[in-house]
């Protein structure tokens, strides 16, 4: 099949960018979208054109690297469906196909379709742990965890951090993402002892970022590629309230001065 | 060259607590004086950087990834042993390591195999307490699920994401280190080369792969953790950033490669369909617990696979290994695909590719036991293939997956440059001429967690801390002639793209350095690579310029420094005259076609050292000692 793409250009983050568009003839069925990409840089590369910059590395669908907005949605058409796993047989022949990257103010364009998501690793440090040094450890089986239980917390869990909830959201919220990884620890019993301690400091962190607020649009979880329910925002919001109506847990500075 | 390799005394089963017990230490106020660099974070690298800085050393850990959590490490799906024996089938830590050993054809080490078997209990430990949510049985107990290779039950999992789940976990840790300012983390910042002086590791020079800018960074020690090579063919499982370059650049500074041609060619991935391929995908082998692999019997059946009736069907594997069938070992899975296709009955477009049938288990268990099971690798499939593997067979073929070989190192994992330490896939210790399933994850996170910051302080507390900055006149040399080396890229000005030549090479290792190999075709490979790396060196393109994000450069550096590491593997390969485990040489199979190992002349590690651009490496064989488990012919027929 041709496809006309337009792909968003920009030289980085502090040069003003453009719509480049292109024409790309012998698109394969069986290529994958980012394989349909590396056609096109092929292509550009031998010309002595620069390529489209995008990220992308282990095109399985867990690394969370690749992004894309295609056609106005967050890793294209498909429920379910990292940008990488997306397979040209869902277009048709003379689409014309929009390429743009994660648009939000927490998301800075570093360069094309790439853009800089350290927002997100800035969330997971300000909490999103167990505080545990590596050795010996109890016997697991010595606390039992209902399968359900454990399902659920892998359900959050399965979040790979690619930011198309951000994307996805009118408001360039974060919550789904937060909510996971919230979620994922404070369900098991290990999480336990910094649960309320965590949802505070990791919602702070996401505030400070710059995410935009929740209004419930639910975008996060329709273009969301592991299909995280946005029951875990409900869930997060619950321990974000117990949180604040709590004493503060961390006795950090306390203990290490007695 | 010091080739020891520090084997403590005693024992198999005292040697790694009596060293524990032996040798020296960091005090914890002194830990903080002691810079120590991590590049990579992925299972090894992440676990490393964490421990380590929770102990008190100061980290700089660094990436090409735009965070720590994507490592490739992340796309490890099936599982991870450890020796728990919650099954009660008979599992013990000397059973892991048998297997272990025999999995690798006796081409490891004993002392680091025993080793890794020890540490895999406490992994499981580790992980739990980190909060990652392996499957657990009604009664709230941990689950496990069977593996190639092996005869009983010890592998824990995570649905087919266990990767991503200790990742996320040895992540979480990290996470916590950077917040108490124990690791400074450097994302998009890919090393370029080492820095060491006087014959002793002090940094590397890295690039920030946004800016461009080339920088260095000093350290006390620097451990690589930058995972395999198997992107010289190409075509592999491995992520498309996977790459060569850290280990080849310490290679190229003294420390020796160590088995560089044993690669693991994966039996369960999804065949390519064409040559805008970019990758190959794998399916967890654990499909293969469940799943019947068979080919038609008759080359031109023109029928559905779910027409063709069972006397139409050739279970090879089943008919051929009676008692593992289909659950046999990586490589005599492999070998066996690439046998029946190439004498003609292979399936699909290509002709490269074996059924995998789930149509009996589904039947024997029902859709829904098995769906549970796998319901993540058929979405994964049906989404590439279009197919729906619950109602017609999956095609799959071998893919290059995981190098067992890689930087030498000694029981303390350090290669043979002082103050320089490889862990995980990185280096070649523990799995020998094959690795068995469910224990990559394994091996990186005992690395990560328990061997190396254990280690690593024996090295530390000989040396004072903070000896050199990073503006010294060493680390300027080394970055000048990585700017150099990246201006020559630059400067081709041809019209190919790095893609386009790095797709030549790959066909040609995997044609003759790949599921099996013979004389004739390593000498062509050595003969042609060569040639390969000149038509690079005047048509390659790298449009655009240094100083911003540049991944056609990226990959240009990335493959100029496969060309010389394919040669060394095809020399590898061409060296180890005798079939061991993943190395199959045509020239020495048994009667049934098995690998033919010469014990007598290669019961031994090929370690390769440097000598300069214009001399060929050198080899230095280390000698393995098979006290606690003697040699024996693998057999995995009855």
């Amino acid at each position: 099949m041709k496809l006309h793409l337009r792909i968003w250009r920009q030289k980085d983050g502090s040069t003003p960018g453009h719509f480049g568009e292109y024409d790309l003839d012998d698109v394969r069925d069986d290529m994958s979208f980012l394989e349909m990409l590396d056609v096109l840089n092929e292509q550009l590369i031998d010309g002595g054109e620069e390529p489209v910059a995008f990220d992308s590395d282990c095109r399985e669908g867990v690394c969370g690297m690749c992004s894309l907005v295609i056609n106005g949605k967050a890793h294209g058409p498909l429920a379910g469906t990292t940008t990488c796993q997306l397979y040209m047989r869902h277009f048709n022949d003379g689409d014309v196909v929009t390429i743009e990257p994660w648009r939000s103010a927490a998301f800075p364009v570093l360069r094309d379709l790439i853009v800089d998501r350290s927002a997100f690793d800035r969330i997971m440090q300000a909490g999103g742990y167990v505080t545990l040094h590596s050795g010996p450890k109890p016997e697991p089986n010595s606390i039992p965890i209902e399968p359900e239980v454990s399902e659920q917390a892998l359900d959050a869990a399965t979040c790979i951090g690619c930011g198309a909830c951000v994307a996805a959201c009118p408001n360039g919220s974060a919550m789904l993402y937060t909510a996971a990884k919230v979620s994922h620890l404070g369900l098991l019993p290990q999480g336990q002892p910094e649960r309320y301690g965590r949802v505070k400091k990791m919602v702070d962190q996401m505030d400070q970022e710059g995410f935009g607020s929740c209004r419930n649009y639910a975008e996060c979880e329709a273009q969301c590629p592991k299909e995280i329910s946005i029951n875990f925002i409900s869930q997060m919001n619950r321990d974000y309230l117990k949180a604040t109506l709590r004493e503060p847990v961390d006795r950090r500075s306390k203990m290490s001065s007695q | 060259m010091d080739f020891n390799a520090k084997i403590p005394d005693g024992p198999i089963e005292d040697k790694w607590t009596g060293h524990l017990e032996s040798i020296r230490l960091v005090g914890p106020r002194n830990r903080p004086k002691y810079k120590i660099i991590v590049v990579g974070s992925g299972l090894s690298g992440g676990a490393a950087a964490a421990s380590l800085a929770a102990m008190g050393y100061k980290v700089n850990c660094f990436c090409f990834q735009d965070s720590p959590r994507r490592a490739h490490s992340i796309a490890a799906q099936g599982g991870i042993n450890a020796a728990k024996n919650y099954r009660n089938d008979g599992d013990s830590v000397f059973r892991l390591f048998m297997d272990t050993q025999k999995g690798g054809d006796y081409r490891a080490r004993e002392a680091n195999v025993y080793r890794l078997a020890e540490c895999s209990t406490g992994i499981i430990d580790q992980a739990v307490a980190q909060g990652v949510p392996f499957a657990r049985e009604y009664g709230g107990m941990l689950a496990n699920r069977s593996f190639g290779g092996v005869l009983v039950q010890r592998t824990f999992y995570c649905r087919g994401e266990t990767g991503q789940q200790l990742l996320l976990g040895a992540n979480s840790s990290l996470a916590e280190q950077i917040r108490n300012g124990g690791v400074k983390m450097h994302t998009r910042s890919e090393m370029m080369d080492l820095v060491v002086v006087d014959g002793r590791t002090r940094g590397i020079v890295y690039r920030d792969l946004v800016t461009g800018e080339v920088r260095s960074e000093s350290a006390d020690a620097v451990v690589l953790a930058t995972g395999g090579y198997c992107n010289v063919y190409f075509l592999s499982t491995n992520a498309k950033g996977c790459n060569v370059t850290a280990i080849w650049r310490a290679y190229k500074r003294g420390a020796a490669m160590a088995n560089p041609n044993f690669v693991q060619i994966h039996p369960t991935c999804i065949p390519a369909s064409g040559d805008h391929q970019a990758k190959l995908t794998l399916m967890s082998e654990s499909l293969r617990n469940d799943g019947r692999i068979w080919v038609p019997k008759n080359q031109d059946d023109q029928r559905k696979p779910s027409e063709i009736p069972e006397q139409d069907r050739y279970y090879y594997l089943e008919e051929r290994y009676p008692r593992f069938g289909n659950l046999v070992p990586r490589d005599v899975a492999a070998r066996n695909a690439k046998d029946v296709c190439d004498s003609g009955m292979g399936v699909g477009p290509t002709g490269y590719g074996v059924y995998l049938d789930f149509r009996d288990a589904i039947h024997e268990q029902g859709e829904k036991v098995v769906n549970a099971k796998y319901a993540n690798l058929f979405e994964m499939y049906e989404r590439i293939t279009s197919d729906d593997p619950r109602h017609t067979p999956m095609r799959i073929y071998p893919a290059p997956h995981y190098t067992m070989g890689g930087l030498w190192v000694d029981y303390n994992l350090m290669t043979t440059i002082p103050g320089l330490f490889a862990v995980g896939e990185a280096n070649f210790s523990d799995h020998g001429a094959n690795r068995l399933g469910a224990s990559s994850l394994m091996q990186c996170l005992a690395d990560g967690y328990f061997v190396l910051p254990a280690t690593i302080g024996d090295y530390l507390s000989r040396h004072p801390s903070a000896e050199m900055s990073a503006d010294d006149q060493h680390f300027k040399a080394v970055e000048n002639e990585v700017r150099d080396r990246l201006s020559k890229l630059m400067a081709i000005k041809g019209n190919r793209s790095a893609s386009s030549l790095h797709r030549q090479l790959g066909k040609l290792m995997i044609d003759h350095c790949g599921i099996s190999r013979n004389q004739q075709g390593l000498e062509e490979a050595l003969r042609k690579i060569p040639q390969m790396k000149k038509e690079f060196g005047s048509q390659l393109s790298v449009p655009g310029s240094d100083d911003q994000v540049n991944q056609a450069l990226e990959h240009a550096g990335r493959l100029s420094d496969f060309y010389d590491f394919a040669e060394l593997m095809c020399r590898d390969a061409l060296h180890r005259d005798e079939s061991c485990g993943c190395h199959f040489r045509e020239e020495h199979q048994t009667a049934e076609g098995e690998a033919l190992r010469n014990d007598e002349k290669f019961a031994n590690v090929s370690a390769w050292q440097y000598r300069g651009e214009d001399n060929e490496a050198e080899l230095y064989q280390e000698p393995l000692e098979f006290e606690a488990a003697p040699l024996a012919q693998r057999n995995y027929k009855t």
